[in-house]
């Protein structure tokens, strides 16, 4: 066992596991951080997706000892500022776009992080941008989800 | 308490002329706040004379027409439907425990409207939670089918009228005023000068001493300001915030992840396993222990229980299908296949031969269990549309008696057929009890592919004979790998199965023929089933037989059409049975704008379903260009893309358009996957698939990027059907359909694309679980 320092969702924790257990377990079984989701363990369904200083990224196959102490994960526990729901979460609820929920968290950071890069690549949240998400839902959401990244692009 | 129903004298109420006060008996539990309970006696509301559309030869209706697989259900559900129990609680709230399983299909915010719609409640002021295993309920406590909504509409109006009304008696009485001066809103009770009394201090004073039968009069249909207005899902911003749990977010002291070593087969077995002590020492691991279909592994983490799992060195028997394939099986089903009939007229015989594939009906949730088995009882958590059967199984795996076992449901995280079984149940209650420690049992993502349950292979031969202008008879032969009913399913379906018009069937024979209709006009229609059993875990997957059976209907209705020189949608326009159903053709192919011109490489396909009492036609575009069907992204299954779909539905009354919606969508992405994309490879007595970069359901880059759904808001049915599979059928036949047009070629194997290359290196069987990568944050983007 060894001790990992990391920031999730603004807050500073220390953990005492193996160096090769992966974060999504150190996040749901360690720290009782549920919001990301299992739903392959391989970085294919992205049920996990989180962020890491900004970014989007799989917990399911990034070790915690990869993790350094200056890095910030943020969790879909992370995203709204308080009460105040971000944007996207806003734009979920109005495009009433979960069925079953399990994926949504992941959808959700996919979905900003997508709209973060497309702005930074001064491209358009269009159809190709959006087939580009590879998270899976298989209640079959897509559509509403569609619908509702480009509302809340439009509002973050 | 008495099983019938007090009937009342009919009356014509002023807005809709067909609609009638029917009047129901409810029941006032003894208590010392309000309770009450409702249960309803046989409706014949399903009007049994439907208007005729076309001139071609009638079919007379299948069986499924007049007493559908709904009535099956509705009607083994009645004799404890009495059960259903409402209580008005002290701070004013209403609360009532669904004897269902929510996995996203959105029935708590639908019940919650219902109950609002009789109460002049918010639904957000009725809490809706889902029942533990009730033994009593017996058949009342399985969701399948497509039926909740069916099954639970009338009781559950029948109780919030008598709470409703119990309550205004107790209003009445405090203000020392006439009942009908007052107003009820939002649980504010109003006199004639303005006094208020909440629900909660009414709640006592409405309470009753003793059981007692009250005769309720329902609110009609054209006072409704609930039901039929589009309403968000009640859980949306606990889902978009995290706080939703699912089954393994749960926290039950001291059930620690647990992950099962599976065998390499098809329900492989454990011989033994030969370094178990090694593994009980690794990292973090408490316990290891062999299990009746593997070696369960209990640690800290989920990870570490996978790497544990990776790590055994276990021997397996070869399975249940030990060196079968693909072929070998459809050989086998073919063997099995019934004759099809001689045509007795003359004229052209049209026929069409399809075979339909394994497919998986894996949730993104996997199945899991939380268990906790003491000496003398057990206490199981686990999101099963069964719970009673699973009890049950539970209570005799472990030698005790049915009460001393307790099944929780949870909120699931998708099911599609597979949450009618409860596999992981049983294996956390054995893990449980072979470790002595609670354990919260997942299977990992191969495991739900490989080794669980799995549509069945089938075959669908259909043979037609048009005669002059128009067709004499329509034969249909579904021959298919067994399907495995539920037991929960099956009790329900034996005890009623006797009591439909169709004579003593086997249970699978039973369903077929309650859900297969055929809604055109085309002579003498039959439509016959056949099963092979080759001990595959089976199961419906979004509907049993209708996906496969429609496609090859619709596809035959094409070449039929073809054959008297008629366009697809005129021709369903004039040969579908009855005038609502040819309201529907008529408004998709106007939504779609049908026959519009296309480039070389692209169509539109047309295709109905009829079933759970309702009708729905698909209008598809499908593009199968090169440039599309080989675009390449990693990982995946590109191919042709439908690029719009419309799709009109009428399924009777609606109770919430924005959830009924978002069914159809969910289905309509079902449907282009098993159509396209998703089927299970079964090669040398396993599954290829382990993951979702295997099993193509579909993505975002197959989804329709046009959609556009239409709901049916003033059917002339006056209950509401079926929803929850309702999308699937339709599209199925719309998409294959359009395949055949786009590309001039009849598709005769589903998914189109199975014997395609596969787009990847299928992972290893032994160790059974694919590791994870460690690369992940070079990824990040």
């Amino acid at each position: 066992m060894s001790t990992h320092t990391f920031k999730v969702n603004g807050e500073t924790v220390t953990v005492d596991v193996e160096d090769d257990v992966r974060m999504l377990w150190v996040l749901r079984d360690v720290l009782g951080i549920t919001g990301p989701k299992y739903g392959c363990g391989i970085n294919v369904c992205k049920a996990c997706t989180s962020h890491v200083n900004g970014k989007a990224f799989n917990p399911c196959s990034v070790p915690v000892g990869a993790i350094s102490e200056s890095d910030e994960i943020t969790t879909i526990e992370g995203l709204a500022d308080g009460e105040e729901l971000h944007p996207m979460q806003q734009a979920w609820i109005d495009n009433d776009v979960a069925q079953c929920g399990y994926c949504q968290p992941g959808q959700i950071m996919a979905a900003v992080a997508l709209v973060k890069r497309c702005e930074a690549e001064g491209r358009e949240i269009d159809d190709e941008a959006l087939d580009e998400i590879r998270n899976i839902c298989r209640c079959g959401t897509y559509n509403r989800i569609r619908e509702a990244i480009k509302a809340g692009a439009g509002a973050m | 308490m008495p099983a019938h129903r007090a009937s009342a004298p009919e009356r014509r109420s002023p807005g809709r002329s067909h609609v009638s006060r029917r009047r129901f008996l409810g029941y006032l539990v003894a208590a010392p706040t309000l309770v009450v309970a409702a249960e309803v006696g046989r409706q014949a509301v399903f009007d049994s004379t439907p208007v005729a559309n076309a001139a071609a030869i009638p079919s007379p209706p299948l069986p499924g027409e007049v007493y559908d697989l709904l009535d099956v259900i509705r009607d083994a559900a009645r004799p404890t439907a009495n059960l259903i129990r409402i209580e008005v609680e002290r701070d004013g709230t209403v609360s009532f425990a669904l004897p269902r399983s929510d996995n996203g299909q959105g029935i708590i915010t639908s019940t919650q409207m219902i109950i609002a719609e009789e109460m002049n409640l918010d639904p957000d002021q009725v809490v809706v939670t889902l029942a533990d295993a009730r033994p009593e309920l017996v058949f009342n406590q399985l969701t399948g089918g497509s039926s909740t909504t069916f099954s639970t509409y009338t009781p559950i109006r029948v109780a919030a009228a008598l709470a409703q009304g119990r309550l205004l008696d107790a209003a009445a009485a405090e203000l020392g005023q006439d009942k009908s001066v007052l107003t009820s809103r939002t649980g504010l009770i109003t006199g004639m000068n303005g006094e208020e009394l909440p629900f909660g201090e009414l709640t006592e004073l409405a309470a009753s001493p003793v059981d007692e039968a009250v005769d309720v009069a329902l609110k009609p249909r054209e006072e409704f300001s609930v039901i039929g207005t589009p309403r968000t899902k009640s859980d949306a911003r606990a889902m978009v915030t995290g706080k939703k749990k699912f089954l393994t977010d749960m926290q039950v002291p001291d059930a620690l992840p647990t992950v099962i070593c599976r065998g390499p087969n098809l329900n492989s077995a454990p011989q033994g396993v030969n370094n178990i002590d090694e593994v009980r020492t690794m990292p973090g691991v408490t316990d290891v222990e062999q299990v009746r279909t593997g070696v369960a592994v209990r640690a800290v983490t989920y990870g570490q229980a996978v790497d544990a799992v990776n790590a055994l060195d276990v021997d397996w028997d070869g399975g249940t299908v030990e060196g079968e394939n693909d072929e070998s099986v459809l050989e086998k089903v073919r063997a099995g296949e019934l004759p099809l009939a001689v045509p007795q007229t003359p004229g052209t015989t049209v026929e069409g031969d399809f075979v339909f594939y394994f497919r998986s009906n894996s949730a993104l949730e996997t199945n899991c269990a939380i268990a906790d088995v003491r000496d003398g009882s057990a206490e199981i958590w686990g999101p099963s549309k069964s719970p009673i059967a699973a009890q049950a199984d539970i209570a005799q795996d472990l030698g005790l008696p049915q009460n001393a076992v307790t099944v929780h449901v949870t909120e699931g995280g998708g099911s599609f057929g597979r949450r009618l079984f409860y596999d992981a149940l049983p294996e956390a209650a054995e893990a449980s009890r072979a470790m002595g420690k609670p354990v919260k049992l997942m299977w990992t993502r191969a495991d739900d592919s490989r080794q669980g349950r799995v549509h069945p292979m089938a075959t669908c031969r259909v043979r037609a004979q048009v005669t002059g202008e128009s067709v004499s008879s329509f034969e249909i032969r579904h021959t298919s790998v067994a399907s495995e009913l539920n037991p929960g399913l099956s009790e329900a379906i034996t005890a009623a199965a006797n009591k439909a018009p169709l004579g003593n069937l086997t249970i699978a024979q039973s369903i077929y023929i309650t859900t297969q209709t055929n809604p055109y006009n085309v002579g003498v229609a039959t439509s016959l089933l056949n099963e092979v059993d080759m001990r595959f875990n089976t199961c419906s997957m979004r509907n049993i037989y209708s996906p496969d059976t429609a496609t090859a209907r619709e596809l035959m209705i094409d070449k039929v059409a073809a054959e008297l020189g008629k366009d697809p949608y005129e021709f369903r326009s004039e040969f579908v049975k009855l005038d609502r159903f040819k309201k529907v053709v008529d408004r998709a192919a106007q939504e779609a704008d049908w026959g519009r011109t296309m480039p070389e490489g692209m169509a539109q396909g047309i295709a109905i379903h009829q079933e759970y009492k309702g009708i729905a036609c698909a209008v598809v575009e499908l593009d199968c260009r090169p440039e599309t069907v080989n675009r390449e992204i990693r990982s995946a299954r590109t191919g042709p893309r439908v690029t719009k779909v419309t799709y009109v539905v009428d399924v009777g009354l609606v109770i919430n358009p924005r959830g009924l919606e978002a069914q159809m969508m969910g289905g309509i992405n079902d449907g282009i996957a098993m159509t396209l994309t998703s089927g299970l490879h079964l090669e040398d007595g396993h599954f290829v698939e382990a993951s979702w970069d295997n099993y193509f359901y579909t993505r975002q880059w197959n989804t329709p990027p046009e959609m556009n759904i239409v709901l049916i808001e003033d059917s002339e049915a006056p209950e509401p059907g079926g929803a929850g599979e309702f999308g699937v059928a339709a599209t199925c036949g719309a998409v294959a359909c359009a395949y055949a047009r786009a590309t001039g070629t009849v598709p005769e194997y589903f998914p189109i694309l199975h014997k395609e290359p596969l787009p990847f290196e299928p992972y290893p069987t032994v160790p059974p679980i694919p590791p994870s990568p460690t690369n992940g944050l070079e990824m990040a983007r």
